[in-house]
């Protein structure tokens, strides 16, 4: 089954981390993304740029609305995300506590809608 | 209804019962799709009824039931693709249409079953309620007047939940060495509560829930077959039978509540105490990854309760014992209160009121009965008679169970004027 891991962790958070930590984060991604990679399980995986280049739009009434920042304030933001197929639920959520960023973050795990 | 209609329905009837929940888990574990494994059985028991009377109870009704229910769910999904493309009901085909020797010896999946409907992703409050339905077959209607909740919201809690199995993929295996202790808990824990819910009923009054509290046996017995070697799983039964066997005791000739202190030991149950003192023992022999966790301790408490049929007496200093490694364990009020208790019971009613004082903060403890009762009792005992006076009437209040209600009055009432 395919499932997408959301990464989401406190930007503000990450900002104010030490140099040589992010550094560290980084490394594990790294060997967290080989690790999916040669366990076959790896679809895509992307790290997405801060909500301040976050643009919203929604169309109503025939109006186009263009909002800068993102979707909703929250206290942690989505930050990146990964597609892995694997066997079941467990195993999803094995590889979502081994994402660095589940030590400080918080990696929702869902499935993806087949069609 | 004829002789051989009769004689079909009641073949069918215990069959139903005797192999529903087995069924169940042998085609969910199969597709994940509890919901259409249970429509598929009950296709199956409606044509048996219709089926049998004429052609006969088959020779393994069992067998029979399987194969049409797998019949069934085949249709049901060949019928679904048309416009539900998403179907790894290739494979399903694959799996459920073949092998004559599996349908001589089905194989008994309910253990996974329960996993799943205990799994972490799915609601805690449902995980008990799903476990009735799909082992032991019980309608959303029953469970919902078991758990005092609305038939509608439990029907739509129980269909939920049993979509998320399907959908976000919840296994049907044992889980992981590493996960087990921990997804053995959830299991035990439901099942804890469907035997508690049962219990909540002194009286026996409302018999689907006294029912429940034997479906909580029934369960825990199965689990604890299924994994012989799992201490806790072997407490939790030996805690529900110590339990169960004392229940008769609970009410008097005229149906008024009596305290286990003053419970006739020739009232219990020596037969399911008997046995929950073997359970107990085995599991203190099995050691094992989690050597002894809240079940077994909860089980010598009873244990060392009863001992009072051998020797008159309950085993107090064990029973504080136990309550300090439970305490130390769970971090329970509930504990802590219990523990109190029984430091009265060897120390007197001053050190027992000693222990209750360093609980009075505690916010879950405020309107609960047993806490109040518990301490009204110490102070009449301490000769504090208008405090216990005030603490009587607190628990009064707080207490559903008429029987206990007058209990609590008639102590209140026979208090010395201060």
């Amino acid at each position: 089954m395919k499932y997408m891991l959301m990464i989401y962790s406190s930007e503000a958070e990450e900002n104010a981390m030490k140099p040589a930590d992010i550094q560290g984060i980084m490394q594990a991604y790294g060997a967290y993304t080989e690790a999916l990679t040669k366990a076959g399980a790896l679809k895509e995986g992307e790290r997405l740029r801060p909500i301040a280049d976050a643009t919203t739009v929604r169309v109503r009434g025939g109006k186009t609305e263009v909002l800068n920042g993102p979707y909703a304030e929250t206290r942690e933001q989505l930050g990146g995300y990964y597609v892995i197929d694997v066997p079941d639920l467990d195993a999803a959520l094995s590889w979502a506590a081994r994402c660095p960023s589940s030590s400080y973050g918080t990696i929702e795990v869902r499935p993806i809608w087949a069609m | 209804m004829g002789d051989v209609a009769v004689a079909a329905a009641h073949a069918a009837e215990t069959a139903a019962r005797r192999s529903y929940g087995k069924l169940v888990a042998f085609l969910a574990a199969r597709t994940r799709d509890v919901a259409a494994a249970e429509d598929a059985l009950s296709a199956a028991f409606e044509s048996a009824l219709r089926e049998w009377p004429a052609s006969g109870v088959p020779a393994s009704p069992e067998a029979w039931l399987l194969t049409a229910a797998r019949r069934s769910m085949i249709d049901a999904a060949r019928r679904r693709r048309t416009h539900d493309a998403a179907a790894p009901d290739l494979l399903l085909f694959a799996d459920l249409a073949t092998d004559d020797a599996e349908r001589r010896a089905i194989p008994d999946d309910r253990l996974l079953l329960m996993f799943a409907c205990a799994h972490p992703a799915i609601d805690r409050g449902v995980r008990a309620p799903l476990m009735l339905q799909t082992i032991l077959g019980f309608d959303a209607a029953s469970i919902a007047s078991a758990f005092m909740v609305a038939p509608s919201t439990m029907g739509q809690r129980l269909v939920r939940a049993k979509t998320k199995i399907k959908q976000a993929g919840v296994p049907f295996r044992l889980p992981d060495a590493d996960d087990l202790q921990e997804r053995l808990d959830s299991v035990l824990e439901a099942i804890y509560a469907t035997f508690t819910e049962g219990w909540s009923d002194a009286a026996g009054t409302d018999a689907r829930r006294r029912n429940l509290a034997e479906e909580g046996i029934w369960l825990g017995r199965l689990v604890a077959a299924l994994l012989p070697t799992e201490p806790e799983a072997l407490g939790l039964l030996a805690l529900m039978l110590h339990a169960q066997a004392r229940r008769a005791a609970r009410r008097d000739a005229n149906g008024d509540y009596v305290p286990l202190a003053q419970q006739d030991p020739q009232a219990w149950d020596q037969v399911l105490i008997d046995e929950a003192e073997a359970l107990l023992h085995a599991a203190s022999t099995l050691g094992g990854v989690c050597t002894i966790g809240r079940y077994q301790l909860e089980a010598a408490v009873q244990s060392a309760h009863v001992v009072r049929r051998l020797t008159g007496q309950a085993d107090w200093a064990a029973i504080v014992q136990l309550y300090d490694a439970l305490a130390a364990l769970t971090g329970s009020p509930v504990v802590a209160l219990n523990r109190a208790i029984a430091i009265a019971e060897i120390r007197g009613a001053h050190a027992g009121l000693a222990a209750l004082d360093e609980l009075a903060e505690e916010p879950r403890l405020a309107d609960y009965q047993p806490y109040w009762a518990a301490r009204a009792g110490l102070l009449e005992r301490a000769g504090q008679l208008s405090a216990a006076d005030d603490a009587y009437r607190r628990a009064i209040g707080l207490e559903a169970d008429p029987a206990v209600r007058r209990f609590l009055q008639q102590r209140r009432d026979q208090l010395p004027a201060s």
